[in-house]
């Protein structure tokens, strides 16, 4: 194990699968960062500076600064994967991926099944996303229910650096197009990371803590939030199962419907508006599934059905907070 | 330079007021004060400017995440566009929109925007529906080197051209998209020279000097009026500032920004040349530095003590009804 960032571990990631495999290349906007510059390149290694290093040990060929041009990123790492590469395409903020849908909706998506089962299409397409930095409507969406919606996109959202790192190893070696979510809050998080090959499988849930009340179900950002409230109750004796299923496609549905069956009750966290997200996805599966087992209503919290807001007051009145999900796990608790 | 001299000192004054406003956030974004992404445009004055003073404010525009200097050059309340930076309730956009997203719909401008090449199309848009109101209206987009190269932007030039639709891409060549350089990015001789290959008339000028920008605008726009089709500029110009504030900027040149600052100052370069042919004096142009330094530290003492947006406000304006 070493200590390091989720940032630090996507890097670090990025590196041994470009050492490990010269079919894997890196592309996205200012991904080597000064391209062009009177500075040179790599002054920056990527706006977020995941893909600091990569220029100067695997050089222009693999490691692409690319201009402006979201739907032809996406189209040239579908079109590069098709033909045998293993692009890595950043998109540096998820919300750009409404530039991008077509390329992934109707093309990469869909190769593997249009095609007979012929085609790979293995691209991974790496994205920010999520508030809490005021940085407003068009730059903190979580469109991750959008693409999980899409046969044939698989989807990971880790939420620690181990799995910021074994989920990244995945992607890049699975054979299918992966949408990558990275919540732009977490890569200062520090944590234990496996050293050389570490793998995550899709569609296994990490189980972050196990109790006996209520289960929540959370990715992302708004795992540590379910920690929280969690642990705020836990003086009044109320304990919670804590699920991070780490892929929304393929989904864990094991993981959740069996917790929910010994808890008997289902909380759903997410930040996206609540109509058609995750959450409802989530709640529709185990009251379809477990519906016997519940003792409670399911329980969503999610930000409204709203865009948003730049305000400091907003966007902390549209996020889930530990607070609020305290309260709902209260009365979920409590119902009778 | 046959402006009048209320004419040059409105140049002035907007000219100014730009570089305090961004001067102002620059400092305040320092100590923490101001939240959110921001992107100045300290340096560029003099096209916002040189192109605004030739639009009506029944005329349209569209702007960018440097949105700032095309705002207040359309004529958005200094007040209303602090309080907004600040997230304050009577901010021009309510604090909902904040930097990236300043609009306000009375004097035509439709927004900054947060997705490059998002304002194209849509003044391309609004260009259709000036068409269609056949009062002689425009509609103008303004975009950075790097918004060239996405493809809403090729598809709705071509759909002006073949709509001969009253339409002007404005294209701001600062030399760089966040840190990658415009010489990379786009491998046609110029963003002139790739527009022109659209039907689309095109000149280069220089966007240091406002009175290069006012002259090559108002020709353009007057044609434009007639019913002559679309048009595009694209303007040299340089950003005194980081892409975004906290921007290291190894990416630039030693000396590039001090360079800039030296030599390519429009504000100052401005002043020399209405001082030296002596149609405005020193203590004119002191006169109005010392309203715009007022204005600017009034407003932003009036935003910092104005209220928040109420939660409730989170969901109001989703729909007109729902
Ligand atoms: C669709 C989209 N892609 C990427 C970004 C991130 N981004 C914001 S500004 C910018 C550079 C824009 O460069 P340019 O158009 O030259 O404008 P400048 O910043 O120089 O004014 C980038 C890549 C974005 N906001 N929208
Ligand atoms: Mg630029």
């Amino acid at each position: 194990m070493a200590k390091m960032s989720y940032r630090e571990a996507l890097t670090e990631t990025l590196h041994q699968e470009m050492a490990n495999d010269e079919n894997v290349i890196v592309m996205g906007e200012d991904v080597v960062g000064g391209t062009g510059s009177a500075g040179g390149p790599e002054a920056i290694g990527g706006v977020f500076g995941v893909t600091g290093g990569l220029f100067g040990k695997f050089g222009a060929e693999r490691v692409i600064d690319m201009p402006i041009s979201e739907a032809g990123i996406a189209g040239t790492a579908a079109g590069a994967a098709l033909a045998g590469k293993r692009p890595v395409a950043e998109i540096m903020f998820s919300d750009f991926i409404g530039l991008c849908m077509d390329q992934l909706m109707n093309q990469a998506a869909k190769f593997r099944y249009m095609f007979g089962g012929k085609a790979t299409c293995p691209m991974v397409l790496r994205t920010t996303y999520g508030a809490g930095m005021q940085a407003a409507s068009q730059h903190s969406q979580s469109p991750h229910p959008m693409v999980t919606a899409i046969p044939g996109l698989k989807v990971a959202m880790p939420s620690t650096a181990a799995d910021a790192k074994g989920l990244l190893t995945t992607a890049i070696r699975d054979d299918d197009p992966v949408i990558f979510f990275e919540h732009k809050t977490l890569y200062g998080l520090q944590g234990d990371v496996p050293e050389g090959d570490y793998l995550v499988p899709f569609g296994k849930a990490r189980i972050v803590s196990e109790g006996n009340d209520c289960t929540l179900v959370a990715t992302g950002r708004m795992v540590s939030f379910c920690e929280d409230a969690a642990n705020a109750l836990s003086a009044d004796g109320i304990t919670c199962d804590i699920i991070d299923p780490r892929t929304t496609s393929p989904l864990d549905e094991d993981a959740i419907l069996d917790s929910v069956e010994k808890t008997g009750r289902l909380i759903v966290v997410d930040e996206t508006p609540p109509r058609c997200s995750f959450a409802a996805d989530v709640a529709a599966l185990a009251a379809s599934e477990v519906f016997s087992s519940l003792k409670a209503p399911i329980k969503t919290v999610t930000g409204p059905h709203s865009p948003v807001p730049f305000a400091k007051e907003l966007e902390t009145a549209f996020l889930p907070s530990p607070v609020k999900i305290k309260t709902v796990i209260e009365q979920t608790v409590n119902f009778s | 330079m046959q402006l009048a001299r209320e004419e040059l000192e409105q140049a002035y004054r907007q000219m100014k007021t730009i570089r305090e406003f961004e001067d102002h956030l620059h400092r305040e974004i320092a100590k923490g004060t101001i939240g959110g992404f921001t992107h100045l445009y300290g340096g560029q004055e003099a096209i916002a400017v040189g192109v605004c003073e030739n639009l009506r404010d029944t005329d349209y525009i569209t702007s960018t995440h440097r949105g700032h200097g095309h705002c207040i050059a359309k004529g958005c309340d200094v007040n209303g566009m602090m309080k907004e930076l600040y997230g304050r309730a009577d901010g021009l956009c309510k604090g909902k929109g904040g930097s990236m997203h300043v609009a306000d719909m009375d004097v035509g401008m439709l927004g900054a925007n947060g997705i490059v090449g998002g304002g194209p199309p849509l003044a391309t848009g609004a260009a259709l529906a000036a068409k269609l109101d056949g009062k002689g209206g425009v509609a103008l987009s303004f975009g950075g080197d790097g918004s060239c190269n996405q493809g809403p932007v090729f598809e709705s030039m071509n759909i002006a051209a073949i709509l001969n639709l009253p339409s002007i891409y404005v294209y701001e060549n600062n030399r760089y998209s966040e840190h990658t350089g415009a010489s990379y990015v786009i491998a046609s001789e110029s963003i002139a020279s790739r527009v022109e290959g659209f039907g689309i008339h095109t000149v280069k000028a220089n966007g240091f000097d406002f009175f290069e920008v006012h002259e090559v605008m108002k020709e353009l726009i007057a044609k434009c009026r007639e019913g002559n089709g679309p048009c595009a500029v694209e303007f040299e110009t340089t950003r005194f500032y980081g892409h975004f504030e906290g921007d290291p900027q190894n990416y630039r040149g030693p000396d590039e920004v001090k360079n800039d600052r030296e030599n390519n100052d429009c504000v100052k370069i401005f002043r020399s040349k209405v001082t030296e042919a002596g149609l405005l004096s020193d203590e004119d142009l002191d006169k109005i530095d010392n309203e715009v330094i007022n204005l600017i530290e009034t407003s932003a003492e009036e935003a910092a003590a104005a209220p928040a947006p109420s939660p409730e406000e989170v969901t109001t304006d989703v729909y007109v009804s729902y």
